[in-house]
């Protein structure tokens, strides 16, 4: 008989065994929500599958009794431009700064410790710094996602240049590179792939700032509508819109990883 | 007047001294090969010809001038690994050259200058062999082909001088073989000067019209980095027999071992 580290799982076995969980996560659940339901039927705490569906009808696919809007789509389209927003401004910052900073040792030196000491501040500490200079309207949203992931970004691409061979950086010198014609034509294309690792690496920090600011101060977002349902223990909107959430956050980071491999193949070839 | 011209050069980090009173000069077309053990200043020498690394005591010339303290297109570089850029194409890799002369803000080339660009580059790809792997990224390549490539980069630009460290290091004897005589045809037809750095004394021997031994005239076996090395032997290479190659293979045997007994 082989070791177990040796063993590996057919094809078929090795789908059904990653399915196995999900299932019986959703089969305990179901169980357990029936007898509490055949108990109580007002039972709030684990609402049956129909009538999380119901919710998810009313708030999806009708319009709002009040505002004549379709609230998950509004929810969801608020949460993701300010999330679009934050992210792409970090990304932004974090590339311009991160390539400075590891190119021109000049600009570590003056910059490098700042952006260390930023990085140490929690950032939900800055909240109610940012609603009081911001006040409670989207700039305060977009920019705790900012303050949360640029930090990381820059290091994190200070480090990428910094990793790249000297080599290279030599190399381009005596084919007549000025340090703007390193940066344009060695250095940024390179980090680009690298630049979306780290993006899909900071997306559960993204999201988590933006729930938290949600939940404090907002009229619309998925973040605001668990928080505001959760005063009637209405579980069954919360847990379809915390599903929703995680099927976005993987949507988001599987369409990161699928543009990196288009636009970059030569970085996925090279790396194995 | 000679090309490059050292005069009583040393190189130290602190108390540890690499390079001591190193006295040559070189002229042009010169084709210089040089051998030693790790850590007698080989690469230390290379570095400063490069313009990465600069003599702390004495004087390096070229043309009578103070060498320039970066690196520039003057003198052209293949290193051992990652002379290439991943992300470009065979084609690309070689158009570089001529990009960073002619677009100084977006180092890209367009129209007429990008279509004479590519010509000239796929002419320096032809002649290293490589005319059939034009779209190709490097890490399609083979070790041998990558080399190529990085020779062929250098060439787009024309050097005066080439150096080239440890290139042939990594591959295997035949393919090293191909680019022995690869490397000559291009110093024969350019009339190029270069410098190579080889761990292969027979290689050294074969390729260059003179080489250079570094190593430590002093050895001290408590603290062998009190003491620099130098040029130990300058030898025109056709005038050199089995002999001369026999004596330095051992004294080179001798220090290998004396300083590898300290580790």
């Amino acid at each position: 008989m082989k070791r177990i580290m040796n063993q590996h799982p057919e094809r078929m076995l090795r789908i059904a065994l990653g399915v196995i969980p999900f299932v019986l996560i959703l089969i305990v659940y179901v169980v357990s929500s029936n007898a509490r339901l055949a108990e109580n039927p007002r039972d709030k705490l684990l609402p049956s599958l129909s009538s999380m569906g119901q919710a998810v009808d009313t708030l999806a696919l009708q319009p709002s009794k009040r505002s004549g809007e379709y609230l998950f789509w509004q929810d969801t389209g608020s949460s993701l431009t300010r999330l679009g927003l934050g992210i792409g401004i970090s990304a932004l910052i974090g590339l311009i700064f991160g390539v400075l900073n590891g190119v021109i040792p000049y600009a570590r030196a003056n910059l490098s410790p700042l952006i260390t000491a930023v990085s140490l501040i929690p950032p939900l500490a800055v909240l109610p710094i940012l609603f009081i200079v911001f006040g409670l309207g989207e700039v305060s949203k977009v920019v705790l996602i900012a303050i949360g992931i640029t930090p990381f970004l820059i290091r994190d691409m200070q480090s990428k240049v910094m990793e790249l061979p000297s080599e290279q950086l030599i190399k381009a010198q005596t084919l007549g590179a000025s340090t703007w014609l390193v940066i344009v034509r060695v250095v940024l294309p390179q980090v680009l792939p690298r630049l979306i690792e780290a993006l899909r690496l900071s997306l559960g920090a993204a999201w988590l700032f933006l729930i938290a600011a949600e939940a404090i101060a907002a009229t619309d977002g998925l973040g605001y509508r668990i928080f505001l349902v959760r005063r009637y223990l209405s579980m069954d909107i919360i847990l379809p819109y915390v599903f929703w959430i995680t099927v976005l956050a993987f949507l988001t980071d599987y369409l990161l990883k699928q543009l990196s491999l288009r636009l970059f193949p030569w970085f996925h070839a090279s790396k194995h | 007047m000679s090309m490059i011209e050292a005069n009583n050069l040393w190189k130290e980090y602190g108390s540890n001294i690499v390079l001591e009173g190193v006295n040559t000069r070189v002229d042009e077309g010169e084709f210089i090969t040089i051998v030693g053990t790790s850590g007698c200043g080989k690469t230390t020498f290379l570095r400063m010809l490069l313009g990465i690394e600069q003599a702390t005591r004495g004087e390096l010339l070229l043309n009578g001038k103070p060498f320039p303290d970066e690196p520039g297109e003057d003198r052209g570089i293949v290193f051992q690994r990652y002379s290439v850029f991943p992300h470009l194409t065979v084609l690309k890799n070689v158009m570089l050259g001529a990009e960073f002369h002619d677009s100084r803000l977006l180092g890209k080339l367009f129209g007429a200058k990008r279509h004479a660009a590519e010509q000239q580059a796929r002419e320096i790809l032809a002649s290293v062999g490589l005319d059939h792997a034009l779209e190709r990224y490097p890490h399609e390549l083979s070790g041998g082909m990558q080399q190529r490539l990085a020779i062929a980069q250098a060439l787009m630009k024309k050097p005066r001088i080439l150096l080239l460290d440890e290139p042939f290091g990594a591959l295997d004897p035949g393919i090293r073989a191909d680019m022995h005589e690869l490397i000559l045809d291009i110093w024969k037809k350019t009339g190029i000067t270069i410098f190579m750095i080889t761990h292969d004394l027979q290689e050294g021997f074969y390729l260059g019209t003179r080489l250079w031994v570094f190593d430590k005239v002093r050895l001290d076996k408590q603290n062998p980095n009190a003491y620099g090395a130098c040029i130990t032997y300058d030898i025109p290479v056709d005038r050199a027999d089995q002999n001369t190659y026999e004596t330095i293979d051992d004294s080179l045997d001798a220090s290998k071992k004396l300083l590898t007994d300290q580790e």
